[in-house]
């Protein structure tokens, strides 16, 4: 009886909560309401709204589907979400290596100091991290002043509202999350590895390249997989640092929710968005159920 | 086969200083006299003195606290609970439904969270305010805190609890007295974690607030989308300087919370 409580609570509430829910947003993305009714407001009452959604479980079919491919705007908008994801999940791993490298060879007494400085970003609000940023790449802003100081440059760059500040937002804000794998790797390597391959006549560079880089394999994939991810659906990165021409699904999906009030082409936004994100996802389970099985 | 070459050093300042840097700067011009945030004019403390006269950004810190202590605690409980079962309560009718419930919030971008949350609270004309902002922000918590909760449960002796229970405890007590006091780093780290994540919703909770609670988080958003002003850093700088103390200070009692165990456990291995 206690066991059958124990089960049931926390399976009920993420039955209603998480389940059922994403069963609606399934159901309005395959309801036919897109063109013919469209504002379902959200001053909807009870009576209204069950009849609404009952009415959508009665007639499913693919239109609101058919509409994403027909306009131009969402498959690109998927595109560039993958594109921009993908870039910026490379970059990172570019920048956050170094880093991960250095704290795995740093001695032992700084490591929790150092590891703490890394994760201590990650406890500040996401919000004012991205918001950070706004104040150095507008064009009067710090980066501009200092690089005109120095003298680089005579007329201010524009970064902010490109897609560049939106890399190095994702960049700044998902660093934790690709370092913190690939130190986790690094930190168990076999120094003697090391060594052996250099007495083998290995130069320094072509040891890390044949032995370190192979050996922290996992912690790369699992740190582009916990970037890459979140990057996709991101939307406060793209509508705060990125420009007009940012296109990215999370915002498409915000602004046909809330701008728009197009319910059903949000909800079939958010499938497809789920359909592309399936793939990386089981890739990346894979990839961690390897490494258990590895350590086990 | 520790090397600190200067190669090492170097990534290592470069790393540290990309990541702080723009906090630093931002907390800076927080004390900038002007109003314009990018030309510096003088030290002043009149922004802050100007975010307490704000009763919109007030209220909605209000509103903001009472949400991630709400769903915190409710998501501790359950997420608890969650953990327990995956670990201990073997199998089931369902269980692969409710690992993948567990794991499936935790890669779910928010939009869609948001987005089905929504649709929810407005097919069962639930009013949105505080209430399903605390119901939203439980949801996708609780599966943070059973991860965290679950992989302590996973690494700890089993044989204490079944000493237990031969000793004469009811199951209940046997979790109360044995089970809970070993996990409880782990549920105390599980709240904290919800309660960052509650404070830090912007997407989940602008899908799921109505007009009448809004959360600090949406009120920051509406206030940068406009551009930079000095009020949101000085406000920033106030977040920043309480999430700096809490880390530091949670960081120093788990450290002695640890030497003190390893004291314990070199006492008891010197009586026995």
């Amino acid at each position: 009886m206690r066991r059958l409580i124990l089960i049931s609570v926390p399976y009920l509430w993420l039955l209603a909560l998480f389940l059922i829910p994403f069963l609606i947003v399934l159901k309005i993305s395959l309801s036919d309401v897109a063109m013919a009714i469209p504002p379902y407001v959200p001053t909807l009452d009870f009576a209204e709204g069950w009849a609404g959604i009952k009415a959508f479980f009665a007639e499913l079919d693919f239109e609101n589907f058919t509409f994403l491919t027909t306009d131009d705007l969402y498959w690109k908008a998927y595109l560039s979400s993958l594109q921009i994801a993908a870039l910026s999940t490379f970059l990172t791993l570019l920048v956050g290596y170094p880093i991960a490298y250095g704290m795995a060879m740093a001695p032992d007494h700084w490591r929790p100091t150092l590891m703490m400085l890394v994760i201590l970003p990650f406890w500040t609000s996401f919000l004012i991290r991205v918001y950070s940023w706004m104040g150095i790449l507008s064009n009067e802003g710090v980066l501009n002043q200092f690089l005109t100081w120095i003298g680089l440059i005579d007329q201010p760059l524009t970064i902010l509202n490109t897609n560049v500040a939106v890399y190095i937002g994702i960049i700044y804000t998902y660093l934790p999350f690709m370092i913190l794998p690939i130190y986790a790797t690094l930190e168990k390597l076999d120094g003697s590895l090391l060594e052996a391959a250099e007495d083998l006549g290995c130069s320094r560079l072509s040891a890390f390249w044949l032995v370190t880089i192979p050996l922290s394999k996992q912690g790369i994939i699992a740190g582009c997989f916990l970037v890459f991810i979140p990057a996709i659906g991101e939307f406060v990165i793209p509508s705060l640092l990125g420009g007009s021409g940012t296109l990215m699904i999370g915002k498409v999906l915000w602004e046909e929710f809330f701008n728009n009030r197009d319910w059903p082409v949000a909800s079939a936004v958010a499938v497809v968005l789920l359909l592309i994100l399936i793939i990386p996802i089981i890739l990346f389970q894979r990839n961690e159920q390897k490494q258990r099985e590895k350590e086990g | 086969m520790r090397r600190m070459t200067w190669f090492n050093a170097t990534s290592l300042t470069l790393g540290f200083a990309f990541l702080y840097l723009p906090m630093v700067i931002l907390v800076i011009y927080s004390f900038n006299e002007s109003k314009l945030v990018t030309v510096w004019a003088g030290f002043s403390t009149k922004w802050y003195g100007e975010l307490l006269g704000n009763e919109a950004f007030l209220d909605a810190a209000w509103v903001t606290v009472q949400v991630a202590v709400a769903s915190s605690t409710i998501a501790t409980v359950l997420g608890t609970m969650a953990a327990y079962v995956l670990v201990r309560a073997g199998r089931f009718y369902g269980r692969t439904l409710f690992s993948g419930m567990i794991y499936a919030p935790l890669v779910m971008p928010e939009v869609i969270t948001g987005l089905s949350l929504l649709l929810l609270f407005i097919g069962i004309g639930l009013d949105r305010g505080i209430l399903t902002i605390i119901l939203a922000h439980t949801t996708f918590s609780m599966c943070y805190v059973s991860v965290v909760v679950s992989s302590r449960l996973v690494s700890f002796d089993r044989s204490l609890e079944e000493a237990a229970l031969d000793l004469g405890c009811t199951p209940f007590e046997s979790f109360r007295l044995v089970t809970l006091p070993i996990i409880a780093p782990a549920v105390i780290s599980g709240w904290l974690l919800a309660f960052t994540l509650s404070l830090d919703d912007l997407v989940i909770a602008s899908f799921t607030a109505g007009p009448s609670a809004t959360t600090l988080p949406i009120k920051i958003f509406s206030a940068v989308r406009l551009g930079v002003s000095p009020e949101i850093n000085a406000l920033s700088t106030i977040m920043i300087a309480i999430v700096t103390v809490g880390v530091i200070t949670a960081s120093i009692i788990s450290k002695r919370a640890t030497l003190m165990q390893q004291r314990d456990e070199q006492a008891a291995a010197r009586t026995a």
